[in-house]
């Protein structure tokens, strides 16, 4: 199969992802697309290793995951504890820090 | 040639001279109010003892012929830097001593005088003091061999004139008129340093052997400045035009301290100046010129100013300025006048001094008031005072054979042997030199009493009469003594040069026609005071004499020219800095404040927001990065 195909449904993926993000209001979806973003662009790595015929593409992958593992962990605290204080996981509510 | 002598015997003690004075004024003025019983006896030692260590070197000076007479005394390395050398050094020839003798002995008998002048006055030390210091800085000057001590002496007098003149600073007339004679000799200082700075540059050295020696080997136009920059310092210290306008108000000081320093003393140091650098101007002939010049309009100015004002000390002042104004122009004439310039300077200190001191006296008699239109008849009630006046004004006026008609006359024969038009105007201002003199005269002593009730004039101590007795003594026959005895002519010719041209005019012709017009000045004045009675109020008078009783607009000329500009400059400086200095600084901030008011609206708080602003940007990224690579 062509490794191009790859590249497009990563992006597809990335920015059903990213609209994800902009979109929904509810914490956890937000995250789960912000995973997905990352996931794109973990495929986009693979493919593109393919592609290239050497292995940094799939060693970058693992980096990723790596560093979504960790903000998964991080991220789902903060919004963990949000939702115990305003009993709410909307992302627009607390927008204290601003001007 | 003259050589110098190295300073043997009692010219091993030159130093003493000065250092006298100014041990005295330390004293007076570091111990404070416990010195005021026995502080003005002390500053009186101080300054007699100056003196007669004067008249002992003049006895040594004697002793040896006329080319070993300058002797010099290097005291220590003053100031060294790369080229740069001025020693503590002074020297002591012809010239400097007749002026050490003038401080010193004049000054003592100023200093007696103030005993009883000043004997009510509770900060009397201090007084004493600063006119210790003055003599001090006055003998610096005369004494120093190179133009940077000399400087040194010169901000000397400056500061002990502007002390003194304010000596009284809490009348605020006073303090005024002390800060406008420091304001305006600061100009004239301006010259002198400028005039060191361009010697250093020129000769390489400030020492006056040094800068004499080489005189003729600069061009003309670097003499000529070198003239000009000490011109302007002469016209600075010595009230010359155009810088004359702070010796009248300098009258606010205490009578003695007009007597010693804007009289006799300060005021020459100037024609010392001049003289001293008689090798520049011998050469400099635009300079020259321009000392004649202003010696001349001077002359005149003083005379008129002079014949118009009421004040006794300030019509005195008006005729200091115009005797100085004589001075200078003899100076300028050159060699034929050096001498005759130095000879009506003694003289003129002399009697000066005199006139100064009876002016004081009737003030001490009339409660302080200077208003001549309110005397009258003094000699009846003051003898002593009436009779050394009369000395004084007999001298003035040139009448044979007191002082100031040697010296006078020759100043304006010598002028004739210049030329036509410098002699007449010299002759005239003669003439009005009459007229004011012996207005003030019968104004003060003859006539009718004008006095103020409650004023009972009485004659003065003899602490205070004696001094005038022996000044009035010098100004009868000083005069004769210097010329015939002292012989001042080849007395001075080693140091300043003395050639005598054929002149315009006999030495007979000259005398007599000088005497006849001051004798019509002072018979007009004989018609307008005497015959006529005194009005006590002003009258209006002539154009020309309210431009004198104006100071002939002296003091509205400096206004518009420097005051006025100075202060449209400095408002103009403000509004500057406020507007557009500070306009810049403070717009550029209220610039920035405003914007990032504006901008901070965009923080707003909301997550989704930042994130599709970050996807915006990383969208335009890529795009750029698209186009940039398709293109």
């Amino acid at each position: 199969m062509n490794p191009a195909n790859y590249v497009l449904l990563s992006a597809v993926l990335f920015s059903i992802g990213a609209v994800g993000v902009l979109v929904r209001r509810n914490a956890i979806v937000v995250f789960m697309s912000v995973e997905l973003m990352l996931n794109a662009a973990n495929l986009a790595f693979v493919a593109f290793a393919r592609m290239n015929g050497n292995l940094d593409g799939q060693t970058v992958a693992f980096f990723v995951m790596v560093v979504a593992a960790a903000e998964v962990v991080v991220g789902l605290a903060i919004i963990v504890t949000i939702f115990r204080t305003r009993r709410s996981a909307s992302i627009d509510e607390p927008n204290l820090l601003k001007y | 040639m003259t050589e110098l002598m190295p300073a043997e015997g009692v010219f091993s003690l030159i130093w003493l001279l000065i250092a006298l004075p100014l041990a005295g004024a330390v004293i007076l003025l570091c111990a404070g109010r416990r010195t005021n019983s026995w502080g003005p006896y002390l500053g009186v030692l101080t300054v007699s003892a100056s003196a007669v260590l004067g008249w002992v070197m003049l006895w040594e000076m004697l002793q040896v012929s006329p080319e070993q007479r300058t002797v010099e005394q290097n005291l220590y390395s003053w100031l060294v830097v790369g080229d740069f050398q001025a020693d503590m050094a002074f020297q002591l020839d012809q010239l400097s001593m007749v002026f050490v003798l003038l401080i010193t002995t004049v000054g003592a008998l100023i200093h007696v005088y103030s005993i009883g002048y000043m004997s009510h006055d509770r900060d009397r030390r201090k007084f004493f003091g600063y006119l210790n210091l003055f003599v001090a800085a006055m003998l610096i000057l005369v004494l120093a061999n190179n133009y940077l001590l000399l400087y040194v002496g010169w901000e000397g007098v400056g500061l002990a004139s502007y002390l003194l003149i304010g000596f009284w600073q809490y009348k605020p007339s006073a303090a005024a008129a002390a800060k406008k004679a420091f304001v305006i000799n600061r100009v004239g200082d301006v010259g002198l340093s400028l005039a060191i700075m361009l010697m250093f540059v020129t000769f390489g050295t400030v020492s006056f052997e040094g800068v004499f020696g080489s005189a003729d080997e600069a061009s003309q136009g670097t003499l000529n400045a070198i003239g000009l920059l000490l011109l302007l310092a002469a016209a600075g210290k010595s009230a010359q035009f155009p810088l004359q306008a702070w010796l009248l108000d300098a009258m606010e000081g205490p009578t003695p301290v007009s007597a010693l320093i804007h009289a006799a003393t300060m005021v020459t140091a100037g024609v010392y100046l001049i003289t001293r650098s008689n090798a520049i101007f011998d050469i400099a002939e635009l300079a020259a010129t321009a000392v004649i010049v202003v010696g001349v309009i001077t002359v005149f100015m003083g005379a008129i100013i002079g014949s118009a004002k009421d004040d006794i000390k300030k019509s005195l002042a008006g005729s200091t300025m115009s005797q100085i104004g004589y001075m200078v122009a003899a100076v300028g004439l050159g060699p034929i006048g050096y001498v005759f310039g130095i000879f009506h300077l003694l003289t003129h200190g002399v009697f000066k001094a005199g006139l100064f001191l009876g002016a004081g006296s009737v003030m001490h008699g009339m409660n302080d008031n200077v208003n001549m239109r309110r005397y009258g008849a003094l000699r009846t009630v003051m003898f002593i005072t009436f009779i050394t006046f009369a000395a004084g004004w007999l001298s003035i006026l040139g009448i044979p054979p007191f002082s100031g008609f040697w010296s006078k006359d020759e100043i304006i024969h010598a002028a004739f042997e210049q030329g036509v038009v410098v002699g007449v105007l010299l002759v005239i201002a003669a003439g009005i030199t009459g007229f004011y003199m012996t207005r003030m005269f019968i104004m003060t002593f003859l006539g009718k009493a004008r006095w103020e009730e409650g004023v009972h004039p009485h004659e003065s101590p003899k602490v205070m009469t004696i001094p005038l007795i022996i000044l009035a003594l010098g100004s009868t026959f000083l005069g004769m003594a210097l010329l015939f005895w002292g012989d001042i002519e080849s007395w001075l010719e080693p140091v300043v040069g003395f050639e005598s041209k054929p002149a315009a005019l006999s030495t007979a012709a000259t005398i007599a026609i000088s005497l006849t017009v001051v004798i019509m000045g002072a018979i007009v004045a004989y018609v307008m005071y005497w015959r006529r009675p005194v009005p006590i109020e002003e009258p209006r008078g002539s154009w020309l004499t309210r431009a004198a009783r104006e100071e002939l607009y002296g003091n509205q000329v400096n206004d518009a020219l420097v005051v006025k500009p100075t202060y449209v400059a400095a408002r103009a400086t403000a509004v500057l800095d406020a507007k557009v200095v500070d306009g810049v600084v403070n717009g550029s901030a209220a610039f920035v404040g405003a914007l990032s008011t504006r901008l901070r609206r965009y923080q707003t708080g909301f997550v989704r927001s930042y994130a599709l602003s970050m996807v915006g940007g990383a969208v335009l990224v890529v795009l750029a990065l698209v186009l940039v690579r398709a293109s």
